[in-house]
């Protein structure tokens, strides 16, 4: 469509972030979503057929787009190496593989991890603030922050206080991400939404607009500890979140699912969400990312089998 | 990403699954028996203009045969025997419907220009559970509500339209059949294919011969059928205009009969709609099954404090649209059905234009051959011109605005139609508040186009009488 006036500017932002009660009027008179219809949507461009050629790009297009993580309590500088490996090289035996977006660690790890990248042009990403709960206080989540930066973290995946969201404290939400993309300094704020606990999609639509409000440089589905994580109709709803946000500020903001999508049929079918809700514009790695870590060996083994015509087996990916 | 958009590669249903043959004759008492006329008509792709096949054209001989034979399958074998054993054939049809479901869909898609996704996703499944649900009933019609002990009425005579050949069928034959009658069918002219097919299938299912009887022809067979002094009902799905004449001829002759006519649906959106699942709504409701569909929302009623930004929203979402190939699984709008259709949308559209209505439709590149319509929307309507009032049946919407619900409901009700309406908005008291005063047979709330077979359907004034489907569509069928 034609480049519409900015309808919201700097000072409209300010107005509606300047009170408690301003701030929740806004976000309750968007637009409510139904549930239904948005799920039945979401179904309906799951259908869509995506072979040859087309195929082909998307598996491609989903390798360069994926944010590959480990977020374990056993995870050792070792097995963080191990990743970055494959991060870098997803097949060894294949050049023309892209490499992955980043890789996304507990903050402590972060240095190892960008020792281990260093040169291959992929990033770093970090959760950080008190991940996945959330619930300390906001100097703690602060020096997590700091500290995933000072050691190279070229990105910061924050969660939000779902706590203060549901009581309807969406002021202390907002003065959270707004002081922890502060703390980020020029590193990207993913704000997490954790949408499995917001539970209805009119809230999955609040937080995305009040992530957006507060400077969000992406709004990301889940941590991938709770369940639901990722689902097509919650990405639906954020990927509408962010077409409508651009339409009203002019401001881009990524989205990025995580958790659940574990093979190249499910990241085809949130490729084509994307296409056909926020449009083509997104559909690069800089406004698109796909959190997961075992999808990247089913879209390798697809990808092997469009160019070879046969499955090479697991034993044929590597595990890290 | 080459270039900048994701290019969806071609993804074409195979058709090789279709075998269709050269010719058609009519099934009559069980058998493939030829014309006894000459006439034929070749039925073809609309998305092609490629001659899929040659069928008959019965005469009223043929149907004499026909009513003859359902009168003998009646009297002798379906209408004595228990329901419990009905049932048995109907499910044995529904799951052989399953069964080929592929089949079907496909040559659905072939003959009538409908996108595979539809056929394949909402018409062949909504079949196959019409008999499923109808299957169940047939041993439970005491307990339908029609007294005591209802009786089936005879021989009907079932005429349907090309819109959806193949589940305008299942509306007529399964209740009809669960309740204990014989039924001659005639499909339309431009769409015959399905309901052959469906004809092999009852052999398949060894239903009792001239139980389904299938003549195939035009106007003058489906006059001959429905005029036939051995019919006892007539159902007819199709024109306002044909309704009128059936009614005319049927008057005073004892059938029963009911009517499944025209329509022009006011969808309503009001200020505190859900907006992107509303555009999804008008979208469905207007280009589902390229609009050939009677109960399509073909007039957007918008509150006007939101139509603008509804209307951007919806133009954006017009642009993603898919137009093209039927066969390919991501065609969204497939072929108009006919070149006399085609003719018809083409001129009420240049009415709206002459009318002072402001025309829009998305950058869209139709195919070279075939019959194709770009979808299209209408602002700037007003109520009193031919696209708000005549049915155009292809896809072209007409947005007219309003201020107050009081409004809404005059603007919706102004219309000799009255068969479907939408209502859009969060607030639950304004829907039931809406959906007590439409004057429309069917109203869905924040949904649109939604079918189901336990769900009785049908229109007030001109949009017809009776009700198919659910219980109430038992009642259509029994004494």
């Amino acid at each position: 469509m034609t480049a519409e006036p900015i309808a919201l500017d700097r000072q409209g932002v300010d107005d509606i972030v300047s009170s408690a009660a301003s701030l929740r009027r806004f976000l309750h008179g968007l637009p409510g979503v139904d549930q239904v219809g948005a799920q039945e949507r979401a179904a309906r461009l799951a259908t869509r057929s995506i072979k040859k050629s087309a195929k082909a790009e998307a598996i491609d297009l989903a390798i360069s787009m994926v944010d590959l993580t480990t977020l374990e309590g056993a995870d050792t500088p070792g097995k963080v190496r191990a990743m970055c490996a494959k991060a870098a090289h997803p097949d060894p035996s294949d050049p023309s593989v892209p490499r992955v977006a980043v890789v996304c660690v507990y903050s402590d790890l972060v240095a190892e991890a960008v020792r281990a990248l260093r040169g291959t042009g992929v990033g770093v990403a970090s959760v950080a603030t008190a991940f996945p709960a959330g619930r300390a206080p906001l100097d703690a989540k602060l020096a997590d922050t700091r500290r995933a930066v000072e050691d190279g973290a070229t990105e910061i995946d924050m969660v939000i206080d779902r706590g203060a969201f549901l009581a309807g404290d969406h002021r202390k939400v907002f003065d959270e991400i707004v002081a922890t993309k502060q703390a980020c300094g020029d590193a990207h704020l993913k704000v997490i939404l954790e949408t499995g606990e917001l539970v209805t999609y009119d809230n999955v639509r609040r937080a995305s607009w009040l992530a957006m409000l507060a400077g969000a440089d992406f709004i990301k589905t889940s941590t991938g500890k709770v369940a639901p994580a990722a689902t097509l109709p919650v990405t639906l709803v954020m990927l509408e979140a962010v077409r409508d946000f651009r339409a009203q500020t002019g401001r881009q903001v990524g989205v990025k699912p995580a958790g659940g999508i574990r093979t190249t049929k499910d990241a085809i079918k949130y490729l084509v969400l994307v296409n056909e809700t926020a449009g083509p514009d997104w559909l690069t790695p800089e406004w698109f990312r796909l959190g997961a870590s075992s999808v990247l060996n089913d879209l390798l083994m697809q990808r092997r089998k469009l160019t070879t015509g046969v499955y090479g087996g697991p034993d044929y990916q590597t595990l890290d | 990403m080459s270039g900048k958009l994701f290019e969806y590669a071609p993804a074409p249903e195979s058709r090789d699954i279709v075998d269709i043959r050269a010719t058609y004759g009519l099934f009559i008492g069980g058998e493939w028996v030829d014309s006894t006329g000459e006439d034929h008509h070749k039925s073809i792709n609309p998305a092609t203009e490629e001659v899929l096949a040659e069928v008959a054209f019965a005469t009223a001989e043929d149907v004499d045969r026909a009513v003859t034979a359902a009168r003998q399958a009646y009297d002798k074998v379906w209408g004595p025997m228990p329901g419990r054993e009905r049932a048995k054939y109907l499910f044995r049809i529904a799951r052989l419907i399953q069964e080929r479901s592929r089949e079907l869909a496909v040559l659905e898609s072939i003959d009538n220009g409908k996108p595979i996704r539809e056929s394949r996703d909402v018409d062949v499944p909504l079949v196959a559970a019409h008999f499923f649900y109808y299957a169940g009933w047939a041993d439970k019609l005491e307990h339908a509500g029609f007294g005591p002990a209802p009786r089936p009425l005879g021989v009907a005579g079932q005429v349907i339209p090309w819109n959806f050949p193949l589940l305008m069928l299942a509306w007529k034959i399964a209740p009809a059949l669960a309740c204990g009658n014989t039924v001659v069918l005639k499909p339309a002219e431009t769409t015959p294919l399905t309901a052959l097919l469906f004809a092999e299938i009852c052999r398949q299912a060894d239903l009792p011969p001239g139980v389904v009887n299938i003549i195939t022809g035009a106007g003058g067979t489906g006059r001959a059928l429905v005029e036939h002094q051995g019919v006892d009902k007539v159902a007819f799905t199709g024109s306002t205009d044909v309704g009128r004449q059936i009614a005319r001829s049927v008057a005073g002759t004892g059938k029963k009969l009911t009517l499944e006519l025209g329509g022009k649906a006011a969808n309503v959106v009001f200020d505190d709609a859900p907006l992107d699942q509303a555009v999804e709504g008008i979208v469905n409701g207007i280009f589902f099954n390229q609009g050939h569909v009677c109960c399509a929302g073909s007039r957007l009623l918008v509150q006007e404090s939101i139509a603008e930004e509804l209307l951007d929203r919806l133009k954006t979402r017009m642009a993603t649209l898919r137009v093209g190939d039927p066969l390919d699984k991501n065609t969204d709008i497939g072929a108009i059905n006919s070149a006399a259709q085609l003719d018809k949308i083409r001129e009420l559209s240049q009415a709206g234009e002459d009318e002072g209505a402001t025309r829009w439709s998305p950058p869209c590149e139709l195919p070279e051959r075939g019959f194709w319509f770009a979808p299209t929307v209408f602002t700037g309507v007003a109520a009193s011109h031919r696209i708000a009032r005549e049915e155009i049946f292809g896809p072209v919407l007409s947005v007219l605005t309003f201020r107050t619900p009081a409004e809404a409901i005059e603007k919706a009700n102004n219309t000799p139609y009255g068969l479907s309406a939408g209502v859009w908005t969060e607030k639950g008291s304004r829907i039931l508040w809406m959906a007590e005063r439409l004057r429309a047979g069917v109203v869905w709330a924040n949904t649109f186009n939604k079918f189901d077979p336990a769900s009785p359907f049908g229109g007030y004034k001109e949009s017809g009488f009776g009700r198919e489907g659910g219980r109430h569509g038992l009642g259509a069928y029994l004494k």
